[in-house]
């Protein structure tokens, strides 16, 4: 039986976990093996539901944990063809394992993540803490600022992941509830239209070409295992950046809307800029907006891609910047937020004079507010024009009791 | 239909074409390898396999060699079972779709784990897979230890042996839990067949596996592997002690067909029954139950294996 299309309006009003999943059965995923939880489970559901209905000719695999459903994505992208799931916090956590499996195997596989605050305490709201732990994790990470962007994100990961010169599982993060469940106006593109950018999967070591049987996930120790992380590495570094950068500029033709890894809001001639991810990145335009207003030249640097991180052009963006906040939205466990840490690692050799500081902030769902943001900008000017940070180089937003500083 | 091979007699068996070569690092006398070319000897058809991190993966699969000449998966410890299901729902998609390369082929979906990835760490994902009647078979390699590892116990391990984990002692006589019943955990899921084999029943063994290839869904099969490391005995005495297993009852070889009809496929003749402690008698593992101290274990052990021969021969008379 022939599987349905779809009519979709031009502007649809999807929240961020429908968009997604609108995306999977655009791409005609051929096996969705997932667990629903908490922010994430209307991708989960809803992909369900057009399985149900004829949508989706691909296979949907209701397994019984997420580590199981990682661990299906990776047999099914090992024997051959698209694989997609999704997840938040507990889940990736308990998925963690098979994350480095996946891409030590250089399996591509799309993974959908709500971002969600980690326990303890339990917290079913967003933060970037299931995010941050999996940064190392060898997986290309983009971030969706948006429910427009959690779709559209989507098809490029697809894209760039099944590259054969990338072969690399990526993830695209939303934030849970502030994106995953706010309903927002999200311009469609066509089934077929859509279909075409991602492409057929073209399979490659695939196990079920049985004229050439394939060993994957083999044993290597000190003789062998340094030289495929190394090289893992490597691609991240010098082939994904370019592949991501083209799937943008393909994405851009066809839709007019263009991402970049490195998302610059006013940044042309700003003194002082944050740079943040998910949905703080509108907060901290609108409040960038309304400081120029009061003519301080505020700007906004928003990452769209964490992993690889894009060194070079952070760099390049912020090297004329007096002052820069980098907002972490994780616990940092006892050392400056990651963010922090890697805009410092951007400049730290260069001939920058600019000023870092760090704040952590929103943790377990806890609002950013516009007037802490000009708080921040306040901060950050202040920094600016005395030529060095005022405050200590780590501090806390919007947490209650006593103010946190260290650093 | 897949294809079944005929096998007459075991010279045909063991000279058929392997797909499991015989370069790879088990131990002399390791009982995997045998259970290992028995499975996949029963069937011509294209295999698509997994193993569970443990003494088969780590023998067979290291960089930049392999043992395997047929498709092969390994992930971690306990998703061996998951990481066949994936594939083969993939299969059914690219099926389904019409994308097969070779579409005229029926291919098989086979799982290995050893007793510590199956009965313990990956005990979930195993249940995950009956549960969801996958078209694939799952096969514990049942050496009743975390062998891979240097001999740790496991949930298979039977009372009275001496593990690393639960060592014999002054005051202990080894591991004092009784071996899980998988069998019957696994029938439990009311899946389409269970067997529980022994690759010195060779014929048995192969009939079992060509009936579950022939299945629609999923198949556990639980194969009584001795370890000539970690049981203690001499790696020529491999296929005397698998007799010792099935021979004296402690090891009996039935399936479980849609989790109810019970068939005892192999019933030794009255006189041939060997006493349980014969077959304590030839493992290390089970030395110090000679000791006067724990001979009333020896005595506790017949009288379980007793006792479960007769609950199988119940559980097949009443066909329930």
């Amino acid at each position: 039986m022939a599987f349905d299309k779809m009519e979709l309006r031009d502007i649809e009003v999807w929240d961020g976990n429908f968009a997604a999943a609108q995306a999977l059965r655009q791409c005609q995923v051929d096996v969705v093996s997932a667990y629903p939880i908490t922010p994430s489970t209307p991708i989960v559901e809803g992909y369900a539901k057009f399985k149900s209905d004829n949508y989706v000719e691909g296979e949907f695999v209701m397994v019984e944990s997420e580590h199981a459903a990682m661990s299906g994505c990776i047999g099914a992208a090992a024997a051959g063809g698209r694989v997609a799931t999704a997840t938040s916090s507990q889940g990736l956590a308990l998925m963690a394992e098979t994350l480095y499996q996946a891409s030590g195997m250089r399996l591509p596989i799309v993974l959908n993540i709500v971002n969600r605050a980690l326990a303890a305490p339990l917290n079913v709201n967003g933060d970037h803490s299931d995010m941050y732990m999996v940064r190392d994790s060898g997986w290309i990470q983009f971030d969706a600022f948006s429910p427009q962007e959690a779709y559209d994100l989507n098809f490029v990961a697809f894209k760039v992941s099944e590259d054969h010169e990338v072969r690399t599982p990526a993830i695209v993060n939303q934030d849970g509830f502030m994106t995953s469940h706010t309903a927002q106006g999200v311009h469609t593109i066509d089934d077929d239209t859509a279909f075409n950018f991602v492409g057929e999967y073209k399979p490659m070591n695939d196990m079920l070409d049985f004229e050439h049987p394939v060993t994957h996930g083999v044993q290597t120790e000190e003789d062998w295992h340094f030289e495929h992380k190394a090289r893992q590495h490597n691609d991240m570094m010098t082939i994904v950046p370019g592949k991501i950068d083209a799937a943008f500029e393909e994405f851009a033709k066809l839709t007019g809307r263009k991402y970049n890894q490195v998302e610059q809001y006013d940044m042309d001639d700003a003194d002082i800029a944050v740079v943040c991810m998910g949905t703080s990145v509108e907060t901290a335009r609108e409040v960038a907006k309304e400081m120029r207003e009061k003519g301080i030249k505020a700007g906004v640097i928003g990452l769209r891609v964490f992993r690889p991180f894009p060194f070079a052009s952070i760099a390049n963006a912020l090297k004329d910047v007096k002052a820069v906040a980098a907002l972490d939205r994780s616990a940092p466990g006892g050392t400056p937020g990651a963010l922090f840490n890697e805009i410092a690692g951007s400049l730290f050799n260069s001939d920058t004079k600019m000023l870092l500081s760090g704040y952590i902030y929103g943790l377990g769902g806890r609002d950013l507010t516009k007037k802490h943001l000009v708080d921040l900008y306040t901060e950050l000017q202040a920094n600016a024009d005395a030529g060095k940070v005022l405050t200590q180089q780590q501090q806390f937003i919007g947490v209650r009791g006593p103010k946190l500083a260290y650093l | 239909m897949s294809e079944m091979k005929k096998i007459k007699n075991l010279k045909e068996f063991s000279t058929s074409a392997d797909r499991f070569e015989g370069a790879n690092l088990l131990c002399p006398g390791c009982a995997h390898s045998i259970i290992v070319r028995e499975v996949l000897n029963a069937t011509n058809d294209d295999l698509v396999l997994a193993a569970s991190t443990g003494c088969l993966e780590v023998c067979t699969a290291v960089y930049p060699y392999t043992s395997w000449d047929a498709s092969w998966i390994h992930i971690g410890f306990e998703n061996g079972s998951t990481a066949v299901a994936g594939a083969e729902a993939m299969y059914k998609a690219l099926k389904t779709k019409g994308r097969l390369k070779q579409p005229d082929r029926n291919p098989k979906f086979v799982a290995f784990g050893g007793d510590g990835a199956s009965y313990d760490i990956g005990f979930q994902w195993i249940s995950g897979c009956m549960e969801r009647n996958h078209d694939m078979m799952y096969v514990v390699l049942d050496n009743e230890v975390y062998a891979n590892t240097g001999g740790q116990r496991s949930s298979s391990t039977p009372i009275g042996s001496s593990a690393t984990t639960t060592p014999a002692g002054s005051i202990s006589y080894g591991e004092t839990r009784n071996k899980k019943d998988m069998m019957g955990i696994m029938a439990a899921h009311n899946i389409p067949y269970a067997a529980q084999v022994a690759p010195n029943k060779w014929k048995d063994m192969v009939k079992k596996i060509q009936k579950g290839f022939a299945t629609e869904g999923a198949v556990f099969i639980n194969a009584v592997s001795p370890c000539t490391t970690e049981w203690k005995f001499d790696p020529k005495d491999t296929m005397h002690l698998t007799d010792l297993a099935t021979d004296s009852l402690v090891f009996p070889l039935y399936e479980v067909i849609d989790g109810h009809e019970l068939n005892i496929t192999y019933r030794p003749k009255e006189k041939d029954i060997v006493p349980v402690e014969e077959y304590l008698a030839a493992q290390g593992r089970f030395k110090h139950l000679f000791k006067d101290q724990y001979k009333y274990l020896i005595k506790e052990w017949q009288e379980r294996v007793d006792a479960n021969w007769a609950y199988l021969n119940r559980r097949e008379e009443a066909r329930v």
